[in-house]
């Protein structure tokens, strides 16, 4: 063993080192740090939106304003941070060690990947300087394309760049597994984390290209005139929202799948125990992989899409909360017998497996058509996927971020404030959106800046909780900082956990293993009796 | 209503509906949630590192509880999809006899016509207990027509017909909002929905400026266009015989059939190459451009009313009338 090699992070030390790096570890770092930014971006955004929700009249900010902050934090927050979050972040750096690789296939094109990020984040960031976008993430036309004066075209310019970043991403991922496991890995054999990228990466590849398409059409009729989704020009609306949500809702299995893949290894290590259900939580992921494509059609039951079409999406969408729920289940059988310690990742994952069941459950009701027709476009959809996407996606990326943490950095985050967080998150986050289930059922329509005075008091206990919610952000964003240059040494293994990642050193040389990895190692090699 | 409401008026025949199957809901997903944290917060106090308890034989799967809880939401899934979509077709098909009433929305507002011809903005009195149909679009962006009250919304394109009906079983004014976000003021493209018991309904019409009801309206945009010039059975053009049309199942040129629904009148009067009926000549011009939202629905309540002869008492029409060359 030559222990001596230096680890990744002593490869150099000029800033030439990291943006020229084709090291899989340093790109993830990149990509670390700039999706902090953008979603400390999209967070300012959000608190405006909260605190110019406490009163019903629209007297912190005027319309046009309101418009561009929701706009800019659904932006920021879906393309420049979720989707890149777990994925660019964690399987970035994880996957070649957890297959026992040296680095991911194509080296080159993922430094590309994130060059294309930070290209398509800076458009978008334009957009906002030149004064924004009052779209709606969503950018509906013929809204869109001929009656918005804000600045569309940058913005779509932005996204689409993006979007390449997320395919060769998902392509380097799926080429990596297939060809790069050490020998006599089999797939079964893969931790859960890996399949969950798998199946994500999937998505990323044969959706993404359908984002392009429809964003440039939509340009091409913005700048153009050409008649595609105008029915003045002859065009069909309903085309474009089939095209937007065609990806947009395996988008959402982009956000959530990596997320379930964090659980799968951040709760059998601090339960000590082998995950429950190895299998059925490998074919679970990749069940809603499939069923994530036939969905799409949920966000349109009341937009004159066919009564036959509203039927069939309804059923499909129920079925795609069987393979969630099985999951849920797994995680909760994987405590029975364990031997649990509460560490900071632990209560993340924990209160994401919460966060994710309250989320799912309340799918079931945008899924029934009757109460869609009522809910859909109120603040109970708003509710919903915030629990998805911020309560299991971010809970789930800083819970990530705890457990590789020393792996990452080679140090440990002070515990105590780790689970200070953690709970802070925990109760802000519900205090948050909760009430906004309440507000949604009230029949209270989403992007509205002034409000019927009857909403009021939920909306200031929703902006209460985001006060607190951001507090739990900062916390983190703090000590996690202050750990990289200050924080105690953490051994190559802190937790004692048995994923092939943890069996080198932390940080990792800049080669991952200093021995060749054994292909037969088995990642959950947990048992209750050991303590750690 | 008091300042603070926790749950919106149910105000029409599907709320009521609507709330039972969300209270089931509410009650299937709490009781889920409250076994699965309950069996989470056991696991993890009992199984807590240093606790004693036997931990014997952990097992890693079980084939058998992995099917039932495979199967078992499952099935209660297909049960609640099935609840759900009989209640939603309830809200597809509206009563016969259901009033009609006109929308055509516009940033960022709500202009509703009735039959008689009277006209709200951002406001809509109906009579209570008495069904009632929209047929709505759009003259510019997609906006939404959403009652909260009733359990009903539905979006409101542009360059094409959507439809929504309710009947009011409770008097009182409700919110009507905007549910899709139109632009700018789309927060304040809000209104009411007054419910009024059948006879102060009837006086309201009565107080209104007496207009000209819709389907005279458009029987006089009917001969004042020239529609008659062709349709008409005694006119030189061959041009299908509009009486009786609405409804009517219609054979096309190539083959197809279609119900001659409010959808295919627009069409036709705007696309008439569109859906050429069998048997005649794709000579229609298109009206595109010439007609506005209102007159195109005035047109529609013309010819599915009884005032639809065809343009039979075309020929005293063509007698121009006072001031016009």
């Amino acid at each position: 063993m030559s222990a001596d090699a230096p680890s990744y992070l002593e490869d150099g030390y000029t800033l030439r080192s990291w943006l020229f790096t084709r090291d899989h570890k340093r790109i993830a770092v990149l990509y670390a740090v700039s999706i902090t930014l953008f979603f400390i971006i999209g967070g300012c955004a959000a608190a405006l939106i909260r605190l110019e929700l406490v009163t019903p009249q629209g007297d912190l900010v005027g319309a046009d304003t309101y418009n561009r902050l929701f706009t800019a934090h659904g932006v920021i927050m879906v393309w420049l941070f979720l989707i890149p979050s777990i994925p660019s972040v964690l399987g970035n750096f994880l996957i070649p060690m957890m297959i026992g690789a040296r680095d991911l296939a194509f080296p080159r094109l993922n430094l590309l990947s994130w060059y294309l990020y930070v290209g398509g984040g800076a458009l978008t960031l334009c957009a906002l300087l030149l004064g924004g976008v009052d779209t709606g993430w969503t950018f509906y036309a013929p809204f869109s394309t001929l009656f918005s004066r804000s600045h569309v075209i940058v913005t779509l310019l932005g996204v689409f760049v993006v979007g390449f970043s997320s395919i060769l991403t998902g392509l380097n991922f799926i080429v990596s597994v297939h060809t790069l496991r050490a020998p006599g890995m089999g797939w079964f054999r893969l931790p859960l984390f890996v399949w969950a990228h798998y199946a994500t990466s999937i998505i990323l590849v044969l959706a993404t290209p359908v984002l392009a398409i429809t964003l440039l059409l939509l340009a091409a009729e913005r700048l153009f005139g050409v008649g595609f989704f105008d029915p003045a020009l002859g065009g069909d609306p309903l085309l474009f929202q089939h095209l937007f949500w065609f990806y947009s809702h395996p988008a959402v299995y982009i956000m959530i799948l990596p997320a379930m893949g964090v659980a799968s290894e951040i709760i059998p290590c601090f339960a000590r125990k082998r995950v429950f259900g190895y299998r059925s939580m490998a074919y679970a992921i990749l069940a809603i992989g499939v069923i994530s494509f036939l969905v799409w059609g949920h966000h349109m039951f009341v937009s004159g899409q066919s009564v036959y079409a509203n039927v069939v999406f309804s059923i499909l969408s129920f079925m795609v909360a069987v393979p969630s729920a099985i999951k849920v289940f797994n995680w909760i059988a994987t405590l029975y017998k364990g031997s649990i310690s509460f560490t900071a990742p632990m209560l993340y994952a924990l209160g994401f497996v919460g966060l994710f069941m309250v989320g799912g459950l309340t799918g079931l009701f945008l899924a029934a058509l009757a109460i869609d027709v009522h809910v859909t476009d109120t603040y109970f959809v708003v509710a919903h996927f915030h629990y998805i996407m911020v309560g299991g996606s971010v809970m789930a990326y800083l819970g990530a971020l705890h457990f590789w943490w020393p792996k990452i950095s080679g140090r440990l985050y002070p515990e105590t404030l780790g689970r200070v967080a953690a709970l802070a998150i925990f109760v802000g986050f519900n205090l948050t959106f909760f009430p906004q289930y309440l507000l949604g059922y009230e029949g209270m329509p989403r992007r509205y800046h002034a409000y019927p005075a009857e909403f009021q008091l939920l909306n200031v206990l929703s902006s209460a909780g985001a006060g607190i919610l951001a507090v739990g952000y900062l916390l983190p964003l703090c000590y996690l900082l202050w750990s990289w240059f200050r924080g105690r040494p953490a051994g190559d293994n802190p937790w004692h956990a048995q994923g092939l990642e943890w069996h080198t050193r932390s940080p990792p040389p800049k080669d991952n293993f200093d021995a060749p990895p054994d292909g037969g190692h088995d990642p959950y090699d947990y048992r209750p009796e050991r303590t750690t | 209503m008091t300042d603070v409401a926790l749950l919106p008026p149910a105000a029409s025949s599907i709320a009521a509906r609507t709330d039972a199957l969300f209270y089931t809901l509410v009650g299937v997903s709490a009781a889920v949630a409250l076994l699965l944290a309950t069996l989470a917060v056991v696991f993890c106090v009992r199984y807590r590192r240093g606790s004693r308890a036997d931990r014997s034989r952990p097992p890693t799967d079980a084939r058998g509880l992995e099917w039932t809880w495979t199967i078992v939401p499952m099935l209660a899934f297909v049960g609640l999809f099935a609840w759900a979509a009989r209640d939603y077709a309830r809200l597809t098909r509206p009563p016969a006899d259901a009033l009609p009433v006109y929308v055509v929305a516009k940033q960022w507002v709500w202009t509703l016509q009735h039959a008689d011809g009277r006209r709200e903005i951002d406001q809509l009195h109906v009579p209570l207990g008495k069904p009632v149909r929209l047929l709505m679009t759009s003259q510019d962006v997609i906006h939404s027509f959403y009652v909260p009250a009733f359990r009903i919304k539905q979006d409101v394109l542009p360059g094409r017909y959507t439809a929504i009906w309710f009947r009011p079983t409770k008097a009182g004014t409700y919110h009507l909002l905007c549910a899709e976000y139109c632009g700018t003021d789309h927060a304040s493209m809000a209104g009411g929905v007054v419910v009024m018991p059948p006879e102060r309904y009837s006086r309201w019409l009565a107080e209104g400026d007496r207009s000209v009801g819709m389907a005279r309206q458009g029987q006089a945009l009917f001969r004042e266009r020239g529609c008659v010039g062709c349709h008409d059975a005694r006119a030189t053009v061959h041009a299908p015989d509009l009486r009786n049309i609405f409804g009517r199942r219609v054979f096309t040129q190539d083959g197809r059939s279609v119900v001659a629904d409010e959808t295919y009148l627009r069409d036709s009067i705007l696309e008439p190459a569109k859906d050429v009926v069998a048997g005649y000549e794709p000579v229609m011009p298109s009206f595109a451009g010439q007609l506005s939202e209102q007159d195109l629905m005035a047109l529609i309540q013309y010819l599915r009313s009884d005032l639809n002869d065809g343009g039979r008492q075309a020929p005293a029409a063509r007698t121009p009338e006072p001031g016009t060359p």
